[in-house]
C-alpha cells in the first residue's frame, strides 16, 4: 500500500501516513478555511490500511494549532482508528502538546473521552 | 442609513491598534492577517500562552467572518468591497481585543442571538460538553463552519462574547462580535 506523505504549509499540517510499519503522523498546524477536502485523503487511506494493520500501529499528533474545522477532520481521523483498534491489531494515539500549551492537552482530553484508542499524552518543550 | 460604517469602525479603533482592517474577506486576506497579528506577538515578546489563544482566537474569528458574511446591503454595493467585513484587533494593559464586523440578513439575528446568549450562560464544565456534543453530533455545514467556533472561543478565552446588532434597514444588520483575550498573568 502507498504511503502518503505531505509537506505542511503556514495552514495545513504535515502528513506522513506509512502502512508498512504502522506509522501515522500529523504534525503542524491544521487551520484551513475547509478542512474536509485536505482531510479526505486521509481518511480513505485509513479505510484501506484497516483492511491488513500491522500488529501495532502509532498515531503521532503533534499539532501547534488547529481550528474547529480541522476538530471534526481529526475526529474523523480517530474513528477509522478506533475501528482498527480491534481483535489483534493495536492503535495507540500519542497527542503532544507543548509545555503550558493547556488547551491543547485539553483538546486531546476531550478526543480521549470520545475515541476508544488508548491515549498517551506527551508534553514536549516549546 | 441609520448608521455609517466608516463610524464605526472609528468607534471600535480604541486602545493600541495591531491591525485595522476593512474590505473583503477572503483566504488569502487571512493568511496575511494571521502572519501580520503573528510576527507582532512574537515582537512583543508575549508569554506563549497568551500568544497562542489570541492566534486561536483570531482565526477562529476571520473564518467565522469568512462563512458567514452576507451580501452587502444594496445601498451600499457601490461604495464597499463585495465579501465585506471589518477586523480589529487591539491591546491594552490586560487584554487582547479581536473585533469583527460583518453585515448579516435580518432572519440570522434570532438563531444568533440566542446561540451567544446560550454560550454566555454555560460555565466552563458545560461549554467543554456543549463543544464535545456538537463534535460528535453535527456535520460540517455546507459553508464548511462546524458550528463550534463561538463555542471554542469561549471556552478558549473564559470570557463571555459581547456582541451588538446594528440596525442598517430593514433588511440588513451589521453585527459586531468583540473578543476579550485576558493576559494569564494579570488574571491569575
Amino acid at each position: 500500500m502507498k504511503s502518503i506523505d505531505i509537506e505542511g504549509t503556514s495552514k495545513t499540517p504535515t502528513v506522513n501516513l506509512n502502512a508498512e510499519n504502522g506509522v501515522v503522523e500529523i504534525k503542524g498546524r491544521s487551520i484551513p478555511e475547509n478542512s474536509v477536502e485536505f482531510y479526505k485523503p486521509l481518511v480513505d487511506w485509513l479505510e484501506e490500511y484497516k483492511k491488513a494493520p500491522v500488529g501495532k500501529t502509532t498515531v503521532n499528533i503533534q499539532l501547534e494549532y488547529f481550528n474547529t474545522s480541522s476538530s471534526k477532520c481529526i475526529l474523523d481521523v480517530f474513528k477509522k482508528l478506533e475501528d482498527i483498534n480491534k481483535g489483534d491489531a493495536e492503535v495507540v494515539i500519542n497527542w503532544h502538546y507543548e509545555e503550558d500549551d493547556e488547551d491543547m492537552l485539553e483538546a486531546g482530553e476531550d478526543y480521549e473521552s470520545i475515541i476508544r484508542v488508548p491515549f498517551k499524552m506527551i508534553e514536549v518543550a516549546e | 442609513m441609520s448608521f455609517k460604517v466608516q463610524d464605526l469602525y472609528t468607534e471600535l479603533n480604541e486602545g493600541d491598534v495591531l491591525l485595522a482592517y476593512k474590505g473583503s474577506i477572503t483566504s488569502d486576506l487571512i493568511n496575511d492577517v494571521l502572519d501580520a497579528l503573528e510576527s507582532k506577538l512574537l515582537d512583543f515578546n508575549e508569554h506563549s500562552k497568551i500568544r497562542k489563544k489570541v492566534y486561536n482566537v483570531l482565526v477562529e474569528s476571520l473564518q467565522n467572518l469568512y462563512h458567514h458574511i452576507d451580501d452587502i446591503p444594496s445601498d451600499y454595493v457601490d461604495q464597499l468591497d463585495p465579501r465585506f467585513g471589518i477586523l480589529l484587533v487591539t491591546k491594552d494593559e490586560s487584554h487582547y481585543k479581536i473585533s469583527t464586523g460583518n453585515f448579516i440578513t435580518v432572519d440570522k439575528i434570532k438563531p444568533l442571538r440566542s446561540k451567544i446568549e446560550k454560550i454566555n450562560s454555560l460555565s466552563k464544565e458545560e461549554l467543554k460538553g456543549l463543544y464535545k456534543d456538537i463534535l460528535v453530533n453535527d456535520k460540517i455545514s455546507e459553508k464548511g463552519g462546524g458550528g463550534l467556533g463561538l463555542v471554542d472561543i469561549a471556552r478558549k478565552t473564559g470570557n463571555i462574547l459581547e456582541y451588538e446588532f446594528k440596525k442598517f434597514d430593514n433588511d440588513s444588520y451589521f453585527f459586531i462580535l468583540n473578543v476579550l483575550v485576558s493576559d494569564p498573568n494579570i488574571n491569575t
